[in-house]
């Protein structure tokens, strides 16, 4: 415990990586993972068999393998050369995450009925309208707790980094652990620390919820 | 006689797979006149319907409107479709928008009118309806009747240049049935152009110039409505009135 509290900026700093990378590879995942499932939906087929390639593959592939292709593969064919790791841990994580993303918003679009996009159509609105402004906000509102579960598994999934040197939660705790003998008290702290961020995805969500129960 | 009309079907043939669902339709409606199309389970009514603003892609033949041929997928077609208002049968209202939002969404978005603007068209329109003192709720909180009458507000904010009403009632209980075909009745007789799927045999007799009856995807026998309901010509057509009359 002393020695946490001696070097709390370290357990600070930490966290808040952690956090820069939840919620950066969040709001990325959410994006792409958006558009990906406009794509499998949408009328081009192109963009739909991209779209389910890049699902199949993302999705049958360790998150430890993507990391590896960021930080280890890629450089060498010259990509990501000098990108800060904490972007690269963001690109690794959402690459991932977006997939899994994609999915869930695609089964919120199938629970929009399909008289919903049907008279988006009949007033005119073009097929990207008609997913911004009626199907996709009507699909989120569905998919509330599986988008949830989505980002908690990513918010933990951001302890991979840990390995390629992002001095994050993990990455910290590991340090701790190998200087000290209290591995307990260690542990739990670290442990509690994404308890706290998984739990603010969940109330969250909970919220959210709430407030889209009238609309529905 | 395509000239002068509003909307044309000239040969439509339209197949579900093996199902032969529009058989050489023609039909050619002009400005201002209000069509009733009629006809049992399956013959075809929607689809005729849902063909004319393009839901339904047809095989072969030729629909225009305004003497325009419908376009391709795409931008032209989507501007198309805001000249086509269509009522469904669902209503199909925008769960998770207001009253209001459902109406000023189109003229918004496709007409790129302005919110302030929009409003005032909207608040009118709903109050011709007679839903505009709920015009913050959400659809799940209104009546089927009210529900409906939204929806065709929300066509008519529009401007378009005729309505498409597929089975505008048949999904509403007796006592709200009036309340839509009032309305219904009031924009057939303020002059819009209207093609309307039912089976109201009064919205028929009051509001319309012409009756389709389709059979089997085919339309069997057209007249006025007088003519139709008390002297069909048709054997399947007596057949029809007889089991629609009964009940
Ligand atoms: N998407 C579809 N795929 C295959 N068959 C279809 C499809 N939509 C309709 N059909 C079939 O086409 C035929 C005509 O259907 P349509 O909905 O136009 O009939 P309708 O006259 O509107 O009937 P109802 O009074 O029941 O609404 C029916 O046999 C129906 O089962
Ligand atoms: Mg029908």
């Amino acid at each position: 415990m002393d020695d946490l509290l001696a070097e709390r900026d370290l357990v600070l700093q930490a966290f808040w990586l952690t956090i820069q990378l939840a919620v950066l590879s969040g709001l990325c995942s959410l994006a792409f993972g958006t558009v990906l499932a406009a794509m499998r939906v949408g009328p081009i087929s192109v963009l739909r068999g991209a779209a389910t390639t890049y699902v199949t593959l993302v999705r049958n592939t360790p998150l430890l393998l993507m990391f590896i292709f960021v930080f280890v593969a890629a450089p060498n064919i010259g990509w990501f050369v000098g990108t800060p790791f904490l972007v690269k841990g963001v690109i690794a994580v959402s690459v991932y995450t977006s997939a899994f993303v994609c999915e869930a918003v695609r089964s919120g679009v199938n629970a929009v009925p399909l008289g919903q996009a049907e008279a988006a159509r009949a007033i005119g609105l073009t097929f990207g309208q008609t997913m911004t402004s009626v199907v996709l906000p009507q699909a989120f509102r569905a998919v509330v707790p599986p988008m949830a579960s989505v980002l908690i598994a990513m918010t933990k999934n951001t302890s991979i980094a840990a390995v390629f040197g992002l001095a994050e939660l993990t990455f910290r705790m590991r340090y701790f652990a190998n200087n000290s003998a209290d591995d307990t008290t260690i542990f739990l702290t670290f442990a509690l620390l994404y308890v706290v961020l998984v739990e603010l995805i969940s109330a969250g969500a909970i919220g959210l919820e709430r407030r889209w129960r009238a609309a529905r | 006689m395509a000239a002068d009309a509003l909307v044309a079907l000239d040969h439509v043939d339209k197949w579900f797979g093996d199902l032969h669902v529009l058989k050489d339709v023609n039909l050619a409606v002009r400005r201002g006149e209000v069509v009733v199309v009629i006809g049992p389970s399956g013959s075809g009514k929607s689809t005729l319907c849902r063909a004319i603003n393009r839901l339904e892609t047809i095989d072969s033949g030729s629909i225009s409107l305004d003497g325009r041929p419908l376009p391709q997928e795409g931008k032209a077609l989507a501007e198309l479709r805001s000249d086509v208002g269509m009522v469904f049968q669902s209503f199909n209202l925008f769960a998770h928008k207001t009253v209001l939002e459902n109406v000023t969404l189109g003229p918004m978005k496709v007409r790129r009118t302005g919110r302030q603007e929009a409003e005032q068209r909207a608040m009118e329109l709903l109050r011709r309806v007679g839903v505009d003192s709920q015009a913050g709720k959400y659809p799940a909180q209104l009546s089927g009747g009210q529900q409906q009458r939204v929806a065709i507000a929300r066509a008519l904010a529009m401007d378009p240049k005729v309505m498409l009403f597929d089975e505008p009632t048949s999904a509403l209980d007796p006592e709200m049935i009036k309340e839509v075909l009032d309305v219904m009745v009031d924009l057939a007789q303020r002059g819009m152009t209207m093609i309307v799927v039912t089976h109201e045999m009064g919205f028929a007799r009051t509001a319309a110039d012409r009756v389709l009856f389709m059979s089997d995807g085919a339309v069997v026998e057209e007249s006025t409505p007088d003519e139709f309901f008390s002297n069909p010509r048709t054997d399947r057509a007596r057949d029809f009135l007889g089991k629609i009359l009964k009940h």
